[in-house]
């Protein structure tokens, strides 16, 4: 082989990927700053886990995910490869140490990358297939949020499959026609056997030609392999450089606690969000599972990031100084699902959190939304009511609830908004309240004392609005005496668990339904009436995805007698409701349909269901809003009335649920 | 353009409004006190002004409950000046005491015009804006939805009933009283008014003693008693549009076939 | 101090208000209890003859140039002359735009006390008595003035006298020549688009309806039902609906067969313009909104449940 020439190649090659990746390096290094080089062990996990081991593909949806691991682990292996065919434009026998033919690994190898060029072979032809001929809807962008990369040529996808059949093909030329050429050689006999699909080609090939066709097969694999190098960073493929250290690099603070602006540089995108730009290989798992893109929103987190990293990277024109519109930012639940399915760790939400607080601060928002922060900030609620209004569900109780601030409790209940002020959820507070009550459960309130917790409000961007109500909340915390919390509202749950420890410290926190379940299974509630009802459960995305909550309630509902009958999206792959990150203060009136009708509908195609169980007041009021619009044969019902029915203390579940119908 | 807008605090309407033992006032001890919302319509037509005009917009306001936050905020939407009048007001101010505070104060400022909010839910003894600029002696426009320039002086769009609209033309000082500023007020987020605090960017004064007697006695406040309450209907929305469909129909304003 | 009950008389060029009315048949009540004259107080240029039909015993007309168009500069000063010289026992003025530019001005000016808001007046020997509206219609103040007093009156309070023939006396304007303040346009809205006054059924939106894109709501009810859709302050002002469909104080004032209220809350401004409906129905969730207490219908629904279903109610039963 021409080793200048080679050389030659090698030296342009690599001098132009310099030159292209230099200024992507200087974005990096110009960005803002971020913390992300501590527990290294930690992050090694992740990304042997989630990198190497390929978790989300394994998980996600099939057969696409296998078929990503397979080219994956066949481009692990297949390096070796590379590096050897690069040392043969100077050695024509060389093998990398261990790997030659009569070294401990040479026949693992040589049998190894057989059997993976072809497995990467079958894996392309049906990456192919899908964009050629089936035309998987997921990879050409959905409607109307991904109309601009639903408007572009798709030629790239297809090249890059190109190239890598031929590498493959390359290589298996290169190896075959040298079974041919150096037939008699020891190398040759000592590999005998241990490259089958080599031996293949090596029958086609003729004797005479062999040299040649060896010839043509390293320069095919090593001019395609170089050309495919420079293509990566000028394409979504530039992936495969970054998403390993971008998967290494993702953040290891709770998923429930978003990240503070860099006071230094406000609205400054740090450099692991310019990573994350450079990561997005435009899969679309994150569009796929996304509620604002399936309601016909302006959001998709793919075209999101796609458009921040063609702004980053100087490829577009803004629109009125914007990148991405307020439209696209306001239309986020904050429900994580894209964060969750994102393959190579791209973390949208906080992003797009980010993006509100410079509108927030602009005064950007719809009156509504501008009334609701106004409300919490005058009021410490959403609702704008007196905050002496708070403990006033509790009048329709036989008893007292302590109040934390004036005697020691074990619990301290966070009721939260919606549970103190909203008609429906005030009926499910009562409940609560005289279960525990009546299982001698210690527990307390904070009266006029409570504010909205903030979680919305923090994920709506109102960050200082956040602060004030956590400093608010603290200073009732500090008054009061309890062991733990409980919350009703599982979005409260979440940033007491999760936020709230940054401002001090934090007694444990606790969901109800965590706190049902661990009553009922020690004995303390009894429930001797099973409730013999075919149910589903709707898992909250701050309860399950964010907090990974998803037993306690299905526990719970096992211990009531209920039948669960699970919907296709469960647990932490569960389905927004469309009311979290403070969309339930904007207008949904322009969704083309909301994904709260679209979860009932999924519930609705289990067939026949006697409830649709939830555990978040939010999900009461949007499920019972959603049922009565869609028109289905099941009642949407908070979980503690099947509690109490099988306490066999209480009415007639159908009555409960009577009194929660619209 | 230096404009001053005097901002008022009153009692949160969102509140039950508690009354003191004699009952002829309000509890203010206990009550919580928010801007009063024609005030903050007022700042906005102010910052709107400014915005074409140039010049300055300064607030004002007396020490009442939790003033500072009301300053600061307008601070942190875009006012350049805020100054807070000491003295003792826990029992409430009238009107005409609050008037005749400003024209003291304002004695010794130099402005072009005062935006104040037309009225507020207390001003029991006359909106504060046209008892100002009598005492000041200067021109008065009430019920203004729009302050804006007009040669060398201001255009007030003054808003009557059935949608009629008067413009006057302001040539010297004035006091207009504000209804409606022509955009909402805008929102100025948490960390705005927390950095404008922590600028410390308040100025104080002692307001005047001033000799400033309503001349009217309250005997009672009480809650007006409702003569009549809707007749509320029952039922989930089909069943109340059902209701609605029935009351209408005999009544005759459906015209339905059958 | 004197006898009489004074009331400024609101006109636009020589036609009176319906407000000027009430209070002169307010005035009458009064002036026969302290034994003085009902007076009006005329303020115009070229429009004496708005004096005759008056409800009054006398007229006292002030004409002079600046009074063409209503400058408040001009009413103020020309009232405190009229006010100084006679010492009225009380001065009743409409609490409308005009009367908040004059009642305050004028008892600033005066020195007369004055009870902003009122719903009720009565004399009681040396003292007036009056019931003002404050804290948004929340509560009612009884307030008490010795000696003189100026009422700034809330529309709808006293019940309209008309027709008399007032003696009318003429009275030179003094200090009107050098106003800062000048008179450039008056803008009444074109009714080309529907006036709602002349409507039998009216859908009504308020700050509920929470978005422009939302009326079209309250839209297909109105079609359904053969009326138009008006609207409270805070739409109107949002720019979501014409200024001309604006119900209440400063806009218009309706007496519909059928007035159905979405997500109105009922401030005192809006109920001035709406409560003489003959039918109020009205759809808002706070069970505490003042709009109940003047509605003969109600319900707590959420609005986006009930406007669709009755729309759908009503189509089906019209083409039944």
């Amino acid at each position: 082989m021409s080793p200048v020439l080679f050389s030659i190649a090698l030296a342009v090659a690599g001098g132009v990927f310099a030159a292209i990746l230099a200024p992507r390096a200087r974005l990096l290094r110009n960005a803002a700053p971020a913390d992300r080089f501590g527990d290294v062990r930690e992050r090694l996990r992740r990304t042997a886990v989630y990198a190497f081991g390929q978790k989300k593909f394994l998980r996600g949806e099939q057969p696409a995910g296998l078929m990503h691991a397979f080219i994956f682990w066949g481009f692990m292996i297949l390096s070796l490869t590379v590096v050897t065919l690069f040392g043969r434009a100077y050695d024509e026998h060389f093998y990398l140490p261990l790997l030659g033919p009569d070294e401990p690994l040479g026949h693992a190898y040589t049998l190894l990358r057989d059997l993976i060029q072809v497995t990467v072979v079958i894996a392309v032809l049906y990456a192919l297939y899908r964009r050629v001929i089936a035309h998987t809807p997921r990879l050409f962008g959905f409607q109307p949020a991904e109309e601009r990369l639903h408007a572009e040529t798709h030629w790239e996808g297809i090249l890059i499959l190109c190239l890598i059949l031929g590498i493959m093909l390359g290589s298996l030329l290169h190896e075959g026609a040298r079974i041919v050429e150096f037939a008699g050689s020891a190398d040759t006999q000592a590999e005998k056997g241990w490259e089958p699909i080599s031996d293949l080609v090596a029958q086609l090939i003729p004797s005479g030609s062999a040299p040649t066709i060896a010839e043509l097969g390293f320069w095919m694999h090593n001019l395609i392999v170089l050309t495919f190098l420079n293509l990566l960073p000028l394409s979504k493929h530039f992936h495969i450089i970054t998403a390993i250290p971008n998967v290494f690099f993702g953040s290891l603070r709770p998923r429930g606690a978003l990240p503070k602006d860099d006071p230094e540089a406000p609205g400054k995108f740090t450099w692991k969000q310019v990573l994350d730009m450079y990561s997005c290989t435009e899969c679309g798992r994150c569009s796929a599972v996304c509620p604002a893109t399936a309601s016909g929103s302006a959001l998709a987190p793919r075209q999101l990031i796609l458009d921040l990293r063609d702004d980053v990277l100087g490829r577009t024109e803004r629109v009125d100084g914007k990148v991405v519109s307020n439209d696209v930012l306001w239309a986020c639940t904050t429900c994580m699902a894209c964060v969750e399915a994102c393959p190579v760790g791209i973390e949208h939400v906080p992003t797009i959190v980010q993006g509100r607080r410079k509108l927030v601060d602009a005064g950007e928002m719809e009156p509504m939304l501008q009334d609701t922060l106004q409300n919490f900030a005058t009021q410490g609620n959403s609702y704008g009511k007196s905050s002496r209004m708070r403990a006033r569900w509790t009048k329709g109780l036989d008893f007292k609830i302590p109040d934390a601030r004036k005697e020691p409790v074990q619990y301290l209940w966070f009721v939260g908004d919606f549970a103190s002020f909203d008609e429906r959820s005030q009926e499910a507070s009562r409940r609560i309240a005289r279960i525990l009550h009546g299982a001698g459960v210690s527990f307390g309130m904070l009266y006029e004392a409570e504010r909205n917790a903030g979680n919305d409000v923090r994920r709506i961007g109102e960050e200082g609005l956040f602060e004030l109500l956590v400093e608010q909340n603290m200073e009732a915390f500090a008054g009061a005496e309890f062991e733990a919390i409980f919350t009703t509202d599982p979005h409260s749950h979440n940033t007491l668990k999760n936020e709230y420890s940054e401002f001090g410290a934090m007694k444990p926190v606790y969901h109800y339904t965590e706190l049902l379940t661990e009553l009922v299974e020690n004995g303390t509630i009894a429930l001797p009436e099973p409730v013999g009802v075919k149910v589903t459960y709707h898992d909250p995305c701050y309860l399950a995805r964010y907090n990974r909550i998803t037993d306690a309630p299905r526990r719970l509902l096992a211990a009531v007698g209920a039948e669960l009958c699970e919907m296709p999206r469960n647990g932490t792959n569960t389905f927004c409701c469309g009311a979290g990150g403070g969309r339930i203060w904007m207008d949904d009136s322009k969704l083309v349909e909301r994904p709260s009708e679209q979860r009932v509908k999924e519930a609705a195609r289990l067939g026949d269901l006697d409830y649709f169980v939830v555990t978040c007041p939010k999900d009461l009021a949007m499920y019972t809003d959603a049922a009565a619009t869609v028109g289905v044969g099941f009642e949407v019902l908070e979980i503690s009335a099947l509690v109490e029915r099988a306490m066999g203390t209480g009415a007639p579940v159908a009555v409960l649920a009577g009194e929660q119908a619209v | 353009m230096d404009i001053v807008v005097p901002m008022q605090q009153t009692v949160d309407l969102v509140e039950e409004l508690e009354l003191n033992d004699d009952g002829t006032d309000v509890e203010r001890e206990y009550l919580k006190f928010v801007a009063n919302e024609w005030d903050e319509q007022a700042l906005e037509e102010a910052l709107l002004l400014k915005e074409a005009t140039g010049g300055t917009v300064t607030v004002v306001g007396i020490d009442e409950t939790d003033v500072d936050g009301t300053l600061f905020s307008a601070l942190a939407k875009g006012a350049d000046r805020a100054v807070k009048l000491g003295g003792d007001f826990e029992s409430g101010v009238s009107s005409h005491r609050r008037a005749a505070i400003l024209a003291a104060w304002l004695g010794g400022e130099s402005y072009d015009l005062v935006l104040v909010g037309v009225q507020s839910p207390e001003d029991l003894d006359g909106q504060t804006g046209v008892i100002l600029a009598n005492l000041l002696d200067v021109a008065h426009v009430s019920v203004a939805i729009g302050v804006q320039p007009h040669e060398g002086g201001v255009k007030v769009s003054q808003e009557f009933g059935g949608g009629v609209v008067q413009e006057l033309a302001l040539s010297g000082r004035a006091v207009v009283g504000i209804q409606a500023a022509r955009q909402a007020p805008r929102y100025v987020s948490i960390s705005r008014v927390r950095a404008a605090m922590q600028s410390g960017a308040l100025e104080e004064a002692d307001a005047a003693d001033v000799d400033a007697s309503t001349g009217t006695t309250v005997r009672r406040l009480y809650a007006p008693e409702s003569t009549s309450h809707a007749e509320m209907l029952a039922g989930d929305a089909d069943d109340v549009a059902a209701r609605i469909l029935e009351i209408v129909r005999e009544r005759g304003l459906v015209k339905t076939g059958g | 101090m004197g006898n009489d009950i004074f009331v400024l008389v609101e006109h636009t060029q020589g036609a009176v208000d319906a407000g000027t009315h009430e209070l002169l048949g307010k005035a009458r009540e009064l002036a026969a209890q302290s034994g003085g004259r009902a007076v009006a107080c005329l303020l115009h240029s070229g429009a004496r003859a708005a004096a005759d039909g008056l409800a009054a015993d006398a007229v006292l007309a002030v004409e002079h140039p600046a009074l063409e168009h209503f400058l408040p500069e001009a009413y103020v000063k020309a009232m405190a002359a009229l006010l100084a010289e006679h010492e009225p026992r009380a001065t009743l003025i409409a609490n409308t735009t005009v009367g908040m530019d004059v009642a305050g001005g004028l008892s600033a000016r005066a020195g007369v006390p004055l009870v902003a808001y009122c719903t009720a007046i009565d004399l009681d020997g040396d003292e007036l008595v009056a019931t003002s509206q404050v804290f948004g219609g929340k509560l009612n103040a009884e307030v008490a003035v010795d000696g003189a007093a100026i009422c700034s009156v809330v529309a709808g309070s006293f019940a309209p006298a008309e027709g008399g023939s007032p003696d009318v006396q003429d009275v030179a304007a003094t200090g009107l020549d050098d106003l800062t303040t000048s008179f450039i346009a008056r803008i009444v809205p074109e009714v080309s688009d529907v006036d709602i006054t002349a409507e039998e059924i009216l859908v009504s939106v308020g700050r509920g309806i929470a978005g422009e894109d939302n009326i079209e709501l309250a839209q297909e009810l109105a079609d359904a039902l053969g009326g138009v859709v008006s609207a409270s302050r805070p739409v109107t002002d949002g720019g979501w609906l014409p200024k001309a469909r604006q119900v209440g104080k400063s806009g218009q004032k309706v007496k519909p067969k059928l007035y159905i209220a979405v997500g109105i809350s009922g401030a005192p401004e809006h109920l001035e313009g709406m409560a003489e409906a003959e039918l109020i129905i009205a759809i808002n969730t706070d069970e505490n909104a003042p709009i109940f207490d003047v509605a003969h219908y109600g319900t707590t629904e959420d609005l986006f449940d009930v406007l669709p279903a009755l729309t759908e109610q009503i189509e089906a039963a019209v083409s039944a």
